[in-house]
């Protein structure tokens, strides 16, 4: 009981939970209101430490990695870019709203097509140089050329090339209104650099509060504190550093005997021992990232509804959720988004496990009855394998037969995603609804992966873009979001936590939805006391 | 023998053809390793970018590259950087791929050189040991323990070593282990500890066995015997009269074993954390960065061909017979 107090007292910490919440949690605990509050002034009145080395063990890193912002792809080099770069935005790691950061303030007309970003002043690069209005724009241009191979190419395609410095703003004239524009200039590649980048794209100078002091790719990066960040009371280790620790037991093992201070992407799967060692802690957040069964809408078998119906009847969500993440992980309702987004569509019931329907929708379906073929590989995500030999045997009990092949790891995000009707694969997320259909669910986009092509669903997306009035714009992502769950061809059984573990040394804000160590700032928003 | 007949010396032919032969054996290699990588499913651009690959993305990386060009001139514009000493730029983050080689070339050498600082001598002396106790309990003993350490793969080693040593006795470092500089020093010494030890428990039996095999081969020729009824006492024999006679084959599974620990610690670098050329190539070979590949690949071959080009040229000096062919 002692643990659980303590856990959630961290909590509020963090801020994952308010106080009166802690205060109804510990009541149900047995504990009564004052002792409760008494309890909680200990930790939650905790003052940042200042100083120290931070060192985290991560997953991801190799020695191709560059320092240019436009290319980083992996967890490592978020961190590190994180810690020498900042955007014009950030995300709140409690609700996930855009905050002002390198912009002070924002405006937009009522048709989201017009914006202005004020630019915020008297912050120096770590070069000395003043940011200017111009750099923004400079930055936003590199990312813009197709040239510069960014990562936030795609995002910068719909932002168009209409925007330009007046005064103290960045203006932009967007051909067709976007309501969540902040949130993608916070995007972690959207590092504002001096002249956007162009006089060393490697230089790794920003403004942000550490400076790169050694950077070995696939090894290790060091970065140093600056003391003329110009934020106060954010960043306080003298240093810290990024190992790459590619493999998941090397992982655990240097964070278990005091190597590292905190580690990335625990496997659930051993989560439980992680737990019964002394002095650490899991921080896991249910993030926006989604495990998924997708098959091509407009492919027989599957350009049957009531095929694919089916199919979401005879999925066994908690059975997933509980097996393959352990339970870190929430069930999903086979449209891409939970209650981690803004503006969640709340009202859509849960689809339930079903294999009575399952069993009608097939027969209605009228499938000949020859084996459908589930491709997959650990490679989509952790325990794909297993997750795709569960489903064929809950699609058993329907009287759904499924031939589970098994394809190789290397190259199927090539060969098989995207490719073959029928497989198991993972999204990421991203910061908006909006976003996520775009980048999957819009007629035209590269990685419509289930080949969902309705006019009708594009024109909501649009609609839904432009609107500004919050009451209005969850309405239609309402109507959207039924639209997938009742004829799209993904099959979302489960969306699953970052799960991240420290030392219990380690306090501050350790969990963000939008990624995992918090996000890439936790060297910014944590520190170690003794 | 022709080549007896011209004057020179037989060991200066052989060696002139060993080499010749070795680099063609190289060239050949890096030719299959440019065809393999290029027939793995996946090239570099998609690679690269992941799930996050544009079309656009991807047409932009290949021009930039040349990747749009036959595969023949690409192997030759690269074979012709080879020649004069420069491996090109890792496509990946452009970086000089000179530096990074001889970073992680040296830092594999270090912890191959420091296994092999025990490995060797551990396991001929045990050799010789279990030959002198044939059949005996320490024979046994040294038999059944190596054979289990032969059998067990060596991340299952590194794991356990990791787990008894680091976490429960907290003697020695577990990953990740990142050498400090300068390389060649005590410090790093007893950094490498459990990696080492490792490699030196995998490639441990293989030599023993080698040894012992050897020399009871030769300790059944009747010399030995005559030896023997002398009266020259056992270790003597063994010492003086079979092991020099066994020294060929020794050799030949010694420098094997030793190319082993530098090509093959690719495993026990991963789980250490320890950057080498293993990691350098794993991580090249996952997103298809070529240069990188065909650097690693060309230089493990070097290594594997020059070990074992001074196996047969330690086998031919410790044999008489093969230095002045009839």
């Amino acid at each position: 009981m002692c643990r659980e107090l303590k856990d959630l007292s961290l909590m509020v910490v963090r801020g994952q939970m308010s106080r009166r919440d802690f205060i109804g949690r510990a009541a149900a605990l047995g504990l009564s209101a004052p002792l409760a509050t008494q309890l909680l002034g200990g930790t939650a009145r905790a003052n940042p430490v200042k100083g120290g080395h931070l060192i985290m063990g991560l997953n991801g890193g190799a020695s191709t990695d560059s320092l240019d912002p436009a290319l980083a792809t992996s967890t490592v080099m978020h961190n590190v870019n994180f810690g020498w770069g900042e955007a014009l935005v950030i995300t709140d790691p409690k609700d996930g709203t855009a905050q002002p950061w390198l912009a002070e303030s924002w405006e937009a007309s009522a048709d989201a097509k017009k914006w202005a970003f004020k630019i915020r002043k008297g912050i120096t690069f770590s070069n000395g140089k003043e940011m200017t209005v111009e750099d923004v724009v400079a930055t936003l241009k590199r990312h813009s050329d197709e040239n510069a191979k960014s990562g936030a190419l795609g995002i910068m395609k719909s932002i168009g090339q209409s925007f330009k410095a007046d005064g103290d703003n960045v203006v932009f004239d967007l051909e067709s209104g976007d309501a969540d524009l902040p949130y993608l200039l916070s995007d972690y590649h959207l590092l504002i650099q001096p002249n956007g980048g162009l006089d060393g794209t490697e230089a790794a100078i920003g403004t942000g509060p550490y400076v790169v002091e050694a950077n070995e790719p696939g090894v290790r990066h060091i970065l140093k504190r600056r003391d003329d960040h110009w934020m106060s009371d954010y960043a306080w280790y003298d240093s810290f550093e990024v190992l790459v620790i590619n493999d998941l037991t090397a992982r655990v093992a240097a964070l278990t005997s005091g190597k590292v201070h905190a580690i990335n992407r625990v496997d659930p799967k051993t989560i439980d021992l992680l737990t019964k060692a002394p002095g650490l802690q899991i921080n896991n957040v249910s993030g926006r990232g989604h495990y998924v069964f997708i098959c091509h809408v407009d492919t027989p078998p599957f350009d049957n509804n009531d095929l694919r119906l089916a199919l979401k009847y005879a999925m066994n969500r908690e059975e997933m959720v509980d097996k393959i993440l352990r339970g870190y992980g929430s069930v999903g309702n086979d449209f891409p988004i939970n209650a981690a987004y803004a503006l969640f569509p709340d009202a859509i019931p849960q689809r339930p496990f079903d294999t009575d329907k399952a069993a009608f929708h097939y027969k209605k379906s009228g499938h000949d009855g020859t084996p459908i073929v589930l491709r997959t590989s650990d490679a989509a995500f952790n325990g794909a394998e297993s997750a795709a030999v569960l489903f064929q045997q809950t699609c058993a009990a329907a009287g759904i037969p499924i031939e589970v092949k098994r394809e190789p790891a290397d190259g199927y995000w090539s060969n098989v995603w995207n490719v073959q009707p029928f497989c198991t694969s993972y999204w990421g997320g991203r910061p908006t609804q909006a976003q996520m259909y775009a980048v999957a669910y819009k007629s035209d986009a590269d990685w419509n992966d289930t080949r969902w092509k309705r006019p009708e669903f594009d024109a909501m997306l649009v609609q839904a873009r432009a609107e500004i009035d919050p009451v209005k714009r969850k309405q239609i992502f309402t109507d959207m979001a039924l639209m997938l769950n009742n004829e799209g061809g993904l099959i979302l059984p489960m969306f699953n936590d970052f799960v991240d573990a420290s030392t219990a040394k380690l306090q501050g804000v350790l969990t963000d939805p939008s990624q995992p160590m918090s996000n890439g700032l936790i060297a910014s928003r944590s520190w170690l006391v003794a | 023998m022709a080549s007896g007949k011209s004057g020179m010396s037989p060991v200066v032919t052989l060696l002139v053809q060993r080499i010749g032969i070795g680099v063609l054996v190289i060239l050949a290699i890096s030719a299959l390793l440019f065809i393999g990588v290029e027939l793995l499913p996946g090239d570099f651009a998609r690679n690269f970018l992941g799930q996050s690959a544009t079309p656009e993305a991807v047409a932009n990386i290949r021009k930039e590259l040349g990747l749009d060009q036959p595969v023949i001139t690409r192997y030759f514009n690269w074979l012709g950087g080879v020649l004069t000493g420069d491996f090109g730029q890792s496509w990946a983050n452009k970086a000089s791929v000179n530096s990074q080689l001889l970073k992680r070339l040296s830092n594999t050498m270090f912890l191959a050189t420091v296994s092999a600082i025990f490995a060797v001598p551990i396991s001929v002396g045990l050799g010789m040991v279990a030959v002198f106790f044939r059949n005996k309990l320490p024979d046994h003993v040294i038999n059944v323990v190596s054979l289990a350490a032969i059998s067990m793969p060596e991340f299952f080693v590194g794991y356990l070593f990791i787990f008894f040593f680091a976490l429960v006795l907290g003697l020695g470092d577990g990953p990740p282990i990142i050498p400090s500089d300068p390389l060649w020093s005590f410090a790093n010494f007893e950094l490498v500890a459990l990696p080492a030890a490792t490699l030196v428990v995998v490639t441990l039996a293989h030599m023993m066995r080698m040894t012992r095999a050897a020399i009871l081969n030769i300790m059944d020729s009747a010399y030995i015997e005559t030896a023997e009824l002398k009266g020259v006492p056992m270790m003597t024999v063994i010492r003086k009269h079979a092991a020099p006679n066994a020294i060929a084959p020794i050799i030949n599974v010694v420098a094997l074993n030793l190319a082993y620990l530098v090509v093959g610690v690719v495993v026990v670098e991963v789980i250490f954390a320890y950057p080498g050329m293993g990691q350098y190539f794993v991580d090249a070979v996952t997103v298809r960065d070529m240069p990188v590949v065909q650097a690693c690949g060309v230089v493990f071959a070097g290594v594997y061909v020059v070990l074992n080009m001074l196996a047969d040229i330690g086998a031919i000096l410790a044999n008489p017979r093969l230095m002045h062919p009839k």
